[in-house]
């Protein structure tokens, strides 16, 4: 399993392995929604922590069709279905690769972005803390949709229409946590459902994602 | 030793029966080629076999994890060398050493290259190489000598016999001669299936599964 995470990490970093696209992706939504709306703060700051976090979901949907399309074309997918790794681990594996090398540059770089959007300082530990939990399950969920959609020719549509639905409960709570966090409100509540979507999620999703893969096998 | 019994198998490919009726074994030491025209379903009959599809009736006996295959792609990354490929699947079957395999595939020269440099024999060579690292038993071929030149056809052929004589088996789909006298040849042709007569129809759970 560590063999298969470190290939997926050495590809993403290598030409043409798209890393870095979400966080590129996420800085020029920051970069422009001021530009958009106004650079006051009090249009901004309200608006700070929906934007980011739409914007985090955004730029985790854009590399997702890649965690299973380039592995189907190439035949590598085939090899480790036969191989002696359970195709549940396979799936874990390549979610985490793809939330290191996504959602992981998101949460280091949201400060800095939040400050362009003018969220409060007092705001960006649960800023960082709430796409640390919330991230996860974002790329969980979106291994599912990409297993679902593996053998389709563009199929980058349908995968967006899929995943969004369930990315919502984890967008509100992050969202949540976040603007609690700026108002100083007690944050306990979303933070726990964020949580638990979260575990549900990582405890559930691979077995799912598993068996929808080894349909689009046959 | 038994690495493999087919009983009676049938195969479907997209809802339409390819093949019905077929057996087979496979012994250690063994190599099976089976033969038949284009579109018949050896392809569809092996990745059953590999345990990517499942059959629509029939059994297929095989130890398992024993099935090492190899298909018209080869699992490669163009990004990757040739060594760090093939170290890859190594360490995914299990971590046997690569350089026998590249010495095997006469791939040593190419070893620090990317793979998208290669071509396309040369990525075919490297494909077959990963059959030696996974240290699997039962080996299923689909056309493995695509785009090989005569020497490396021959060279492949001397590995397989070297894996028969360590007590593994081979089973291929290929219509070149790899210079294996003692293979066994099983031609599909005789058992293709009968639109008109379904005695037994594809699989219900074809549409849903």
């Amino acid at each position: 399993m560590l063999a298969l995470l470190t290939r997926d990490l050495r590809l993403a970093v290598r030409a043409g392995g798209g890393f870095g696209l979400g966080v590129a992706f996420f800085l020029i939504l920051s970069a422009l929604v001021p530009f958009g709306v106004g650079p006051d703060r009090a249009a901004l700051a309200p608006v700070a922590p929906g934007i980011l976090w739409v914007g985090a979901l955004l730029a985790c949907l854009l590399s997702l069709d890649r965690i299973f399309a380039l592995d189907h074309e190439d035949g590598s997918l085939d090899l480790l279905a036969t191989a002696p790794m359970p195709l549940e681990g396979a799936v874990a594996v390549k979610a985490l690769a793809h939330w290191i090398t996504t959602g992981l540059p998101l949460v280091l770089a949201a400060p800095l972005f939040g400050v362009l959007l003018q969220l409060p300082p007092v705001a960006m530990p649960w800023l960082v803390l709430s796409l640390l939990i919330g991230t996860p399950a974002l790329s969980m969920l979106g291994a599912f949709g990409a297993a679902l959609t593996v053998g389709l020719r563009r199929g980058g549509l349908l995968l967006s229409l899929l995943v969004l639905p369930l990315y919502i409960p984890t967008l509100i709570f992050g969202a949540e946590i976040t603007r609690r966090g700026a108002e100083g409100a007690a944050i306990v509540t979303p933070l726990v459902f964020q949580a638990g979507i979260t575990l549900a999620v990582l405890a559930l999703i691979p077995f799912a994602a598993a068996a929808a893969l080894r349909v689009n096998l046959r | 030793m038994r690495h493999l019994a087919v009983h009676d198998l049938s195969v479907s490919r997209g809802g339409l029966r390819a093949v019905e009726g077929v057996s087979f074994t496979l012994d250690a030491g063994e190599a099976l080629i089976l033969r038949g025209p284009n579109g018949i379903g050896k392809t569809t009959l092996l990745r059953c076999i590999a345990g990517l599809q499942a059959p629509v009736a029939g059994r297929i006996d095989a130890a398992e994890d024993s099935v090492a295959y190899a298909a018209h792609a080869d699992g490669l990354k163009p990004a990757l060398s040739v060594a760090e490929n093939l170290t890859f699947w190594s360490r995914i079957f299990g971590g046997k050493p690569i350089e026998p395999a590249l010495a095997a595939m006469d791939l040593t020269a190419l070893s620090d290259r990317p793979a998208g440099a290669l071509s396309a024999g040369q990525k075919r060579r490297l494909g077959l190489a990963r059959l030696l690292v996974t240290g699997r038993p039962l080996w299923v071929l689909d056309e493995p000598t695509v785009s090989l030149d005569a020497a490396s056809v021959t060279a492949f052929g001397v590995v397989i016999r070297a894996h028969l004589a360590l007590g593994g088996a081979a089973l291929m789909a290929t219509h070149i001669d790899l210079g294996l006298s003692e293979a066994r040849v099983l031609d599909l042709t005789p058992h293709r299936a009968q639109p008109g007569a379904v005695a037994r129809p594809a699989s219900f759970n074809e549409a849903f599964a």
